[in-house]
C-alpha cells in the first residue's frame, strides 16, 4: 500500500502559508471541551503541550522523569539552527531547505523540510522572547557559530548548553500552562500502551511509577514527542532513561515504523574506556570549527603513542595524516556527521586508532590556539609576542569558546586537553528513523501525532548538527499547534472518552499481563545484562557499516537472545512499587523487538545513504553509494508479532532540488 | 494577612529584621567601645564615670536605649524564630557531614548567639541592672553634675575575678566569631552583594570583628594585671 | 581498586530507612555510577534487591543524580555532579558513606531517591516569562548587553538538582529561587513582571517548608554548576523592592 504524505499542491515556498490559512480551525468554545494528551515532555512535548494548553485545549502530559525538565533534549550542546540570515552570509529559508535535504542524503520530504526551514526563523524569536540567554555580540545582538555540512553561520547557542537553555524555556512555558490549570502535568508516569477506539488514537495506559499503578486516560488524540531510540546500542550518548517503548507500543497497534536503520553516529565523542561503561559522552560538534582531526601517517608512530613511549606532541607535521582535511578539502573538518565518522572508521580500521583499544583519532587545538593567540595579541597590541604569551592568550579564547567542554572532557579521561590533543571516537548519537507521519505529523493511526525525534520526516538518512533542537521546537511549537486541528475539527461532537470501555480495559490488562509475566520469570541474568548483549550486536552488524551476510546474522542472534530474555530475565520486586528494574526490564523487551526490525530495515535498503552505509553500495574511493531509481522511498514498517514486517513505501518525489552525490570534497 | 504581615513572615522578611537589627547593634557596639576605653583613661575613674552619669540620664539617650533593648530582644526572638524553623526543615540529619568550604561562624550563628546571650544576661546584671536598680556608692566630683554613682569601682573590683575576667574574655571571642558572619552577612540580607564592593565589606567586616571584641577585651584584662 | 559502601536504604517514605554495608571492586577510570551499577549487578546476579538512585544523562545536565557522597552533595569534586565523578578520586580500601538529599520538602521516594516536586511547584509560580507562543517579534530587536546576557546565562545554567538545598544547614532553597529569579529579571524581556514573580516565588518556597537562607554560602561551594550567592543577593534586593516599592500583592495560598 503507498502511503500518502498529505502534502498540500502548489509551490514550494508557499505551501504551509497557503495550507496554514485554509486548514480546518477549532472555535474556542469547542477547544475547551476538546482533551488532548501529550506523552513526553522534551522539547517537541513541552513545546507541544505549552502551546495547544495556551490555545485553550485541555492537555495532559505525561513524563516518566520526576520532572519535565529532565528530558534528555537538555543536553543537547552545540546550538540551534535557523535562516536568519543576521550574519549577512547568505543564508536563506531554500539554502537552509537545501542543507538539510542535501545533509539528509536526499531521503527526506521535502514539503516539511521546507515548512522546517520556514518556522526556524520563528523558534528564535519565540525563545528570544521566552528569555533564553543566547550568546550576543558586543553590540547586544545574537550570535552565531557554523556546524558541519554547511557554509554558513546560522547556529544560535547558549554556551555548550543550548539544549538546557531551550528545554528550560520550553518547560517554563508549560509550568505557566500547568499553573493556570490549561496542562495537567503528571510526573513520573510511563505510557505503556496506545488504547485505539473505532481506529482511532484515543488514550493510553500510563504506570505511576512511584506507586505502580496502571491508570487509564482517555483523550481525543494522542501526541507522542518521546525521542529517539538510540539506546537500542546500549552505549550512547542517550540518557540511560531514553527508550523507544511509546513509538514502539505504537508501532505495535498497528503504526508504521518507518527507516528505523537510520542512526546517526556522532563522530566526536570520548572513546570506550572499559566493559563496565554505561554511556558515552559527546563532544559538542561546534569544537571540530576549530579542532583538526588527525591520525599518525606511520603505523611505527601509532604504536608508540599507543605503549605511551610517545605523545601526540612528539609528532612532526610531516608525520600527521589530517585525513578529513586530504579527503574532504572543501568542507575538511567540517564535513557531515556521517562522513566524519566513517572516515574515523576508516583510519581506525587501518590500524591508525590511538589508544590502547585502537578505537580512537585526535581533535587537536593547537593551531587554533597558535591562531587565536596571534589574533589576540595583534588585538591588544602587543607586536612581538613571544610563543608563550601566544599560547596563553590562544587558551584563553578556546577556554571562552569551549570551556565547559573541556573541563568535561578533563574531568572523564584526566587529560588535559589545552596542552594534548583531545581523543575522539565515533558513537550512536540520533536515531533518524522514527514513527511515520505525514505532513500534519499524523501517524497512520488517525488522532496520534508523533513530534521532534519521535517522527522521521525531516532529516532523511543524516541529520545536520543543531538541527534536532530546531526540529522538536518547530514540531511542538510552529507545527502541531495548526495541524492538529485538521483532526480535531472533526471530533467536535465527540463527547468525553470514557476510558473505562473495553478497548482501555483489555489494554490494561495486556499491559498488567505483560508485568506479571516479566516479575515472574525469576531466571539468572539481570535486565542490563540482555541490554549490553542486545548492544553489542546491534553496534557489529548494524552499526556504521553494514552489510547483508551481518544483518542477517544479526537478526537471527536477536531472535535468540529475545527468546532467553523471556525465559531467563530477573526482574526483582514487584510491580506495586516503586521499581526501576521493571521499568527497565519493559523498555529492554521493546528494544528487543525494534532491533531486529532494524536488521530487516538495513538489510532491505540495497544502497548506501547517510546513517545506513551497506558496504557492498560504495565508490572505489570508499565513498557511499546511494540508488536513487531504486530506493528513494521512506521504507514504512507495518509490525507482526512473530512474523516478517511488511514494508509501505511512500515514495519520495524531489521537485525542487536535484538528486545529485553528495560532495563535500 | 495584609501585604506586609506577610512580608514579616516570609523568609526573607525575617531576614531582613535580623540584619537590620544586627547593623543596628554593629554601630552601638562601637559606640559603646568609644565610652568604654574611657576606663583606661588613668584619672581614678573620673571620665567614665562622668560618662556613664550622662548616658543614664539624658532624655535623648534614653529614648535610644529603649530602641537598642527593642533592637536587642527582635534580634534575640526572630534569631529564635529561623533557628527553631531551620532545625525543622530536615527530618533525618546526615550522618557524615563534612562541609570544607564552609566557615565556622557561619555554620554556628544560632550557637554563638546564644553564647552571647547568656553573656548579655550575666553582663547586664552585673553592671546595668545594679546601675539601674541596685546601690552604687555615690561620688562627687565637683563638676556641677553633683554626685554622680561610681560604676568605676564596680568594674574595676569586678575585674579583680578571674572568673570574670575569663568569663569576659571568652565572651568577647565568641562576639567576634557571631560579627565575622553577621557582618558581611547583614548586608547580603539587604542584597548589597557585588562584584566591585563586597570585598571591600567583607574585609571591613573582618577588620571590625577582630577590632571592635579587641577593644573590650583588653578592658578587663588590663584592670585585671595593670590595677 | 576494593570500596566498602555504606548505602541508604529505605523502602519508601513512610519505612524507617538504615544504612547497608556492601564492599565492591571498581575501576579507577569508572564514573561513580558506573560504581554503583557494577554493585548492583553482583546484587542482581544474587537475586538481591539494587541499590536504587536516579540518574538518567550521566552528563551533568539533567540534574536527576541526588547522592550525598561521604558528606557532600555530589561528591568532593568541586562543579561535578555525581555521574562525572570518576573513581581516580578516591582510594583504595576507603569507605564510602552515601546517603540521600535530606530535606523536609524533598520527602524520600526510595533508597537515594527523593522527591523534588517542590521544585518544579516554585517555577509555576512564576519562573517564566508570560508570552504565548507567537507572539514574538525579531530576535533581534532588543539587544541585551553582552555582560547582562552572560550574567542571565551563568545564573539560568542551574539544573535543578537541589544540592543546594541538600548543603545548605538549614536546606534553604533559596539558591536554586533566586538563580531562576535572577536569569528572567536580568533579561529585558522578564524585567517586565519581576515585581510579581519574585513575590510569587518566594512565597511557594516559604510554602514548601524549605529552612531560611543564613548566608553561609555552603550551597555555592556544593553547586555543580557554580551559581553564586550573588543571586541571593540579588532576590533579596528585588523581593524587598517589590515588597515596598510596587504596588504589586501576591497574598500567601
Amino acid at each position: 500500500m503507498p502511503l500518502k504524505a498529505n502534502s498540500p499542491e502548489g509551490a514550494l515556498d508557499d505551501k504551509w502559508t497557503k495550507y496554514r490559512s485554509t486548514m480546518n480551525l477549532v472555535a474556542p468554545n469547542n477547544k475547551r471541551r476538546i482533551d488532548i494528551i501529550v506523552v513526553g515532555t522534551g522539547l517537541a512535548g513541552a513545546a507541544a503541550a505549552a502551546t495547544l494548553g495556551e490555545l485553550g485545549y485541555n492537555v495532559k502530559a505525561f513524563t516518566f522523569h520526576d520532572s519535565p525538565r529532565r528530558a534528555h533534549s537538555i543536553a543537547a550542546q552545540g546550538g540551534i539552527n535557523a535562516a536568519k540570515n543576521y550574519q549577512n552570509d547568505g543564508d536563506s529559508v531554500f539554502r537552509l531547505f537545501y542543507d538539510t535535504i542535501k545533509g539528509g542524503d536526499y531521503r527526506s520530504r521535502e514539503s516539511n523540510v521546507h515548512r522546517l526551514a520556514e518556522v526556524s526563523r520563528n523558534i528564535i524569536d519565540q525563545c528570544v522572547a521566552q528569555g533564553v540567554p543566547f550568546a550576543r555580540e558586543y553590540g547586544g545582538l545574537l550570535a552565531n557559530r557554523s556546524f558541519g555540512g554547511v557554509q554558513v553561520s546560522r547556529t544560535f547557542y547558549a554556551k555548550g548548553q543550548t539544549g538546557q537553555q531551550l528545554l528550560l524555556g520550553a518547560y517554563q512555558a508549560l509550568s505557566r500552562q500547568i499553573s493556570l490549570g490549561n496542562v495537567e502535568m503528571y510526573n513520573r508516569h510511563e505510557m505503556l500502551d496506545l488504547v485505539i477506539e473505532d481506529g482511532k488514537a484515543r488514550g493510553i495506559i500510563a504506570r505511576n511509577l512511584l506507586t505502580g499503578k496502571l491508570e487509564r486516560f482517555g483523550a481525543h488524540c494522542v501526541v507522542l514527542g518521546t525521542g529517539g531510540y538510540g539506546n537500542v546500542f546500549y552505549l550512547s550518548t542517550n540518557a540511560m532513561g531514553s527508550n523507544v517503548s511509546a513509538a514502539w507500543r505504537a508501532t505495535k497497534r498497528g503504526a508504521l515504523m518507518a527507516n528505523p536503520c537510520y542512526t546517526q553516529i556522532h563522530p566526536t565523542c570520548i572513546p570506550v574506556s572499559g566493559e563496565y561503561q554505561s554511556k558515552l559522552t559527546l563532544m559538542s560538534e561546534s569544537l571540530r570549527n576549530d579542532g583538526r582531526v588527525w591520525v599518525p601517517a606511520h603505523k611505527e608512530d601509532v604504536m608508540a603513542i599507543r605503549e605511551k613511549r610517545m605523545s601526540a606532541k612528539d609528532i612532526p607535521e610531516d608525520r600527521r595524516d589530517y585525513y578529513l582535511e586530504r579527503r574532504y578539502p572543501a568542507f575538511g573538518n567540517l564535513v557531515p556527521r556521517d562522513v566524519a565518522s566513517r572516515a574515523a572508521k576508516v583510519a581506525c580500521d587501518e590500524g591508525f586508532g590511538v589508544n590502547k583499544t585502537g578505537l580512537a583519532v585526535f581533535l587537536d587545538f593547537a593551531s587554533a590556539i597558535q591562531r587565536y593567540g596571534k589574533t589576540e595579541a595583534h588585538s591588544n597590541g602587543i607586536h612581538n609576542p613571544d610563543p608563550k604569551k601566544i599560547e596563553e592568550l590562544g587558551k584563553k579564547v578556546i577556554e571562552a569558546k569551549y570551556g565547559n567542554l573541556f573541563e568535561m572532557y578533563e574531568k572523564i579521561t584526566g587529560e588535559d586537553p589545552y596542552d594534548v590533543p583531545m581523543k575522539i571516537f565515533p558513537a550512536v548519537h540520533y536515531t533518524m528513523g522514527g514513527l511515520w507521519v505525514d505532513y500534519n505529523l499524523e501517524t497512520n493511526i488517525p488522532g496520534l501525532f508523533a513530534l521532534g525525534e519521535c517522527n522521521f520526516s525531516d532529516h532523511g538518512a543524516n541529520r545536520l548538527g543543531a538541527s534536532a533542537l530546531m526540529q522538536g521546537l518547530a514540531d511542538g511549537y510552529f507545527v502541531i499547534p495548526y495541524t492538529i486541528g485538521q483532526f480535531l475539527s472533526k471530533e467536535i461532537r465527540t463527547p468525553k472518552i470514557n476510558s473505562d470501555s473495553p478497548a482501555f480495559m483489555e489494554a490494561e490488562k495486556d499491559v498488567d499481563g505483560r508485568l506479571k509475566k516479566l516479575l515472574s520469570i525469576n531466571g539468572s541474568q539481570s535486565v542490563e545484562s540482555f541490554h549490553r548483549r542486545l548492544g553489542l550486536i546491534m553496534w557489529e552488524y548494524c552499526g556504521m557499516s553494514r552489510n547483508a551476510e551481518g544483518l542477517q546474522k544479526g537478526r537471527k542472534l536477536i531472535q535468540e537472545l529475545r527468546a532467553e530474555f523471556w525465559k531467563d530475565v530477573f526482574v526483582p520486586g514487584s510491580d506495586d512499587e516503586f521499581n526501576p528494574e521493571l521499568e527497565k526490564a519493559t523498555r529492554v523487551a521493546d528494544f528487543l523487538e525494534l532491533g531486529e526490525l532494524m536488521m530487516v530495515d538495513a538489510l532491505d535498503r540495497n544502497e548506501s545513504c547517510g546513517g545506513h552505509f551497506r558496504e557492498e553500495y560504495q565508490s572505489e574511493e570508499g565513498e557511499a553509494l546511494r540508488r536513487d531509481d531504486e530506493y528513494a522511498y521512506v521504507s514504512a514498517w507495518e509490525w507482526k508479532d512473530g512474523d516478517d514486517p511488511i514494508l509501505h513505501r511512500e515514495d519520495l518525489e524531489f521537485e525542487n532540488v536535484e538528486l545529485k552525490t553528495r560532495s563535500y570534497k | 494577612m495584609s501585604w506586609i504581615t506577610n512580608f514579616l513572615t516570609s523568609s526573607i522578611g525575617r531576614k531582613l529584621i535580623m540584619s537590620l537589627t544586627g547593623l543596628f547593634l554593629i554601630q552601638f557596639l562601637l559606640i559603646h567601645l568609644i565610652g568604654n576605653l574611657q576606663l583606661l583613661v588613668d584619672d581614678g575613674g573620673e571620665k567614665f564615670n562622668l560618662y556613664a552619669q550622662f548616658m543614664t540620664t539624658n532624655p535623648v539617650i534614653k529614648a535610644a536605649s529603649i530602641l537598642l533593648y527593642a533592637g536587642i530582644l527582635l534580634h534575640i526572638i526572630q534569631g529564635l524564630l529561623i533557628w527553631k524553623q531551620n532545625s525543622g526543615s530536615r527530618n533525618t540529619r546526615y550522618a557524615v557531614s563534612k562541609n570544607p568550604n564552609v566557615d565556622f561562624s557561619s555554620k554556628n550563628m544560632a550557637w554563638l548567639g546564644t553564647i552571647i546571650m547568656v553573656f548579655l544576661i550575666l553582663h547586664l546584671w552585673q553592671f546595668w541592672f545594679k546601675m539601674k536598680f541596685g546601690t552604687v556608692p555615690p561620688i562627687d566630683y565637683n563638676e556641677g553634675t553633683g554626685p554622680v554613682k561610681d560604676l568605676y569601682t564596680l568594674v574595676a573590683a569586678a575585674f579583680k575575678n578571674p572568673l570574670y575576667v575569663i568569663a569576659y574574655v571568652i565572651g568577647m571571642i565568641v562576639i567576634a566569631l557571631h560579627l565575622k558572619h553577621g557582618f558581611q552577612s547583614s548586608f547580603q540580607t539587604l542584597g548589597l552583594n557585588h562584584k566591585k564592593y563586597t570585598p571591600f565589606i567583607k574585609g571591613l567586616g573582618l577588620i571590625y570583628s577582630i577590632l571592635v571584641p579587641l577593644g573590650f577585651a583588653i578592658i578587663p584584662i588590663y584592670f585585671y594585671f595593670f590595677r | 581498586m576494593k570500596l566498602t559502601l555504606k548505602i541508604w536504604k529505605q523502602k519508601n517514605n513512610s519505612s524507617a530507612g538504615k544504612f547497608e554495608t556492601y564492599s565492591v571492586e571498581a575501576d579507577e577510570h569508572m564514573s561513580f555510577l558506573e560504581m554503583l551499577d557494577v554493585l548492583n549487578q553482583s546484587l542482581l546476579e544474587q537475586k538481591k534487591e539494587p541499590v536504587v538512585f536516579e540518574h538518567d544523562c550521566r552528563e551533568g545536565i539533567c540534574g536527576s543524580c541526588s547522592m550525598v557522597i561521604n558528606g557532600q552533595p555530589h561528591g568532593p569534586n568541586k562543579g561535578t555532579t555525581a555521574c562525572q565523578l570518576h573513581m581516580r578520586y578516591f582510594k583504595d580500601g576507603q569507605t564510602i558513606t552515601i546517603e540521600p538529599w535530606r530535606a523536609k520538602a524533598f520527602p524520600i521516594v526510595k533508597d537515594l531517591v527523593v522527591d523534588r516536586s517542590a521544585f518544579d511547584r516554585i517555577i509555576q509560580a512564576g519562573g517564566y516569562i508570560s508570552v504565548n507562543t507567537g507572539q514574538a517579534q525579531d530576535g533581534n530587536a532588543i539587544p541585551i548587553e553582552k555582560g547582562l546576557a552572560s550574567e542571565a546565562m551563568d545564573a539560568a545554567t542551574c539544573i535543578g538538582c537541589g544540592a543546594c538545598v541538600a548543603a545548605c544547614p538549614n536546606a534553604s532553597a533559596m539558591l536554586f529561587t533566586s538563580a531562576k529569579v535572577s536569569h528572567l529579571g536580568l533579561m529585558p524581556q522578564g524585567e517586565i513582571e519581576h515585581t510579581k514573580r519574585v513575590q510569587s516565588m518566594v512565597t511557594q518556597m516559604d510554602s514548601e517548608g524549605f529552612g531560611n537562607c543564613s548566608n553561609v554560602g555552603v550551597c555555592e561551594a556544593e553547586c555543580p554548576k557554580g551559581i553564586s550567592i550573588e543571586n541571593i543577593a540579588r532576590m533579596n534586593r528585588q523581593y524587598i523592592g517589590s515588597v515596598f516599592g510596587s504596588q504589586t500583592k501576591v497574598e500567601k495560598a
